[in-house]
């Protein structure tokens, strides 16, 4: 049987382990609150963008840009976004499993897979797994700049340019809300092409002030920097709810050891002044 | 008096969305004017001020660089950073372009001669949307 002190030790250790995840869970409450406004701030220069590419693709243009052709994919680049810290639960291998996955799928079809990473842990993790990593960007904090992530995009799209790869994929958390995060890997290049609308008016372009060419490498470069951007200040979001509800766990179920261990001491200490109680009463029978 | 919807956002940012009856900016190749009904058109912004005129109203903001979409009904300005021109202040402005002038004067030095004359326009514009403003006023 265990003794008294041995059991109020691990009583202690767990209850400073216990102050820590609960301070640290509230932590993550307070920057979920500003990731979150982050994400929403990001959301209508997004919501913007897509609509002039809609329109973009709606429009005959003179020049249809690269990022819209088909070509037979022989390599494809995955973009993956994780986050730089741990203790947010399954958030990141969740991802990493559905990444992996796809690249196998793509694998079986005879296409090769490369990887940009943003995050310390995607660096990590496909640096023990193994592939092709073409660029990384860590570190970029609870308030990412988009400047930091233009490095990366281009990496990627100059390959695109050059023929290396054919086919690019975003790979990040969605934020449906506090509870849930919904891994997603989605086509990045080429893109998909809107549906053409039957009542739209047919036959129309733009004017594009310098040229045509020029202009739409401008725009879809910055269409799919703000697609980066906005996934990764969305998983900045989702790995501070993922920390909050992995902290509260780890806090409750510290709770219940307590609680378990504290009934164990109660049982050790009663059985031990029984047992000296049973020693004196048989003492004193015995003279 | 017809009017033409715009949205001017930057990327961390919604900055103004409203009515106009007329919208000037600065286009790659020059000044721009954009009444109701324009044809679609789509070009770069450089650094420097657009101008959303509604009515006898104006408001001004200051932008550098980006893109606008205009359809005849609507008008979108992608821009890089996008202020609104009553939240520049012209000290620091005109501060900004001493130093890029000063950054520039001191070429033969090891630094990024391109950076600095992208540093110099942006101040510069960023003062004659000051100026602009002013003069409306």
């Amino acid at each position: 049987m265990a003794n008294t002190k041995e059991v109020r030790k691990q009583i202690a250790s767990i209850k400073s382990t216990q102050k820590i995840t609960s301070a640290m869970e509230m932590v993550a409450a307070s920057k979920m609150k500003k990731t979150q406004d982050t994400m929403l701030e990001g959301r209508p220069y997004s919501l913007k963008i897509k609509d002039v590419i809609s329109h973009v693709a709606l429009a005959n243009s003179e020049y249809p840009h690269p990022f819209y052709e088909e070509r037979t994919p022989k390599k494809a680049c995955f973009i993956v976004v994780s986050s730089d810290k741990g203790l947010c639960g399954g958030l990141n291998i969740n991802l990493f499993k559905q990444v992996i996955a796809k690249s196998a799928e793509l694998n079986e079809q005879g296409i090769e897979s490369c990887f940009a990473l943003i995050g310390t842990k995607a660096a990590g993790f496909f640096k023990s797994v193994g592939g092709q990593v073409i660029a990384v960007a860590e570190k970029l904090g609870d308030k990412p700049n988009p400047d930091d992530l233009i490095g990366l995009t281009k990496v990627v799209l100059d390959m695109h340019k050059n023929g290396d790869i054919d086919q690019a994929y975003l790979c990040s958390n969605g934020f449906v809300n506090t509870m849930t995060q919904q891994p997603n890997v989605e086509q990045l290049i080429p893109l998909a092409p809107e549906e053409k609308e039957e009542s739209s008016p047919t036959q129309w372009d733009y004017i594009y002030e310098p040229e045509a060419k020029e202009l739409l490498d401008g725009l879809l470069t910055r269409y799919i920097e703000s697609l980066v951007y906005q996934a990764v200040i969305e998983n900045n979001a989702c790995e501070q709810a993922a920390k909050m509800i992995a902290m509260k766990n780890a806090t409750d179920n510290a709770g219940d050891l307590i609680k378990e261990l504290e009934l164990l001491y109660n049982n050790v200490r009663q059985a031990a002044i029984t047992q000296e109680l049973s020693e004196i009463v048989g003492g004193a029978a015995a003279v | 008096m017809s009017t033409i919807k715009i949205n001017i956002v930057s990327s961390s940012e919604e900055i103004y969305s409203g009515e106009a009856t007329m919208v000037y900016a600065t286009g790659t190749l020059g000044e721009l004017g954009i009444a109701p009904g324009h044809t679609p058109l789509l070009t770069g912004l450089a650094a420097g001020p657009v101008r959303v005129q509604n009515g006898t109203e104006e408001e001004a903001f200051f932008c550098s660089g980006g893109f606008l979409e205009v359809q005849p009904d609507l008008v979108t300005v992608l821009s890089d950073t996008a202020e609104r021109a009553e939240s520049l202040d012209e000290s620091e402005a005109i501060k900004a372009k001493e130093a890029a002038e000063q950054e520039l004067a001191n070429k033969d030095a090891s630094l990024d001669y391109a950076k600095a004359s992208a540093q110099l326009a942006e101040a510069v514009a960023r003062l004659k949307t000051i100026q602009k403003i002013r003069k409306n006023q």
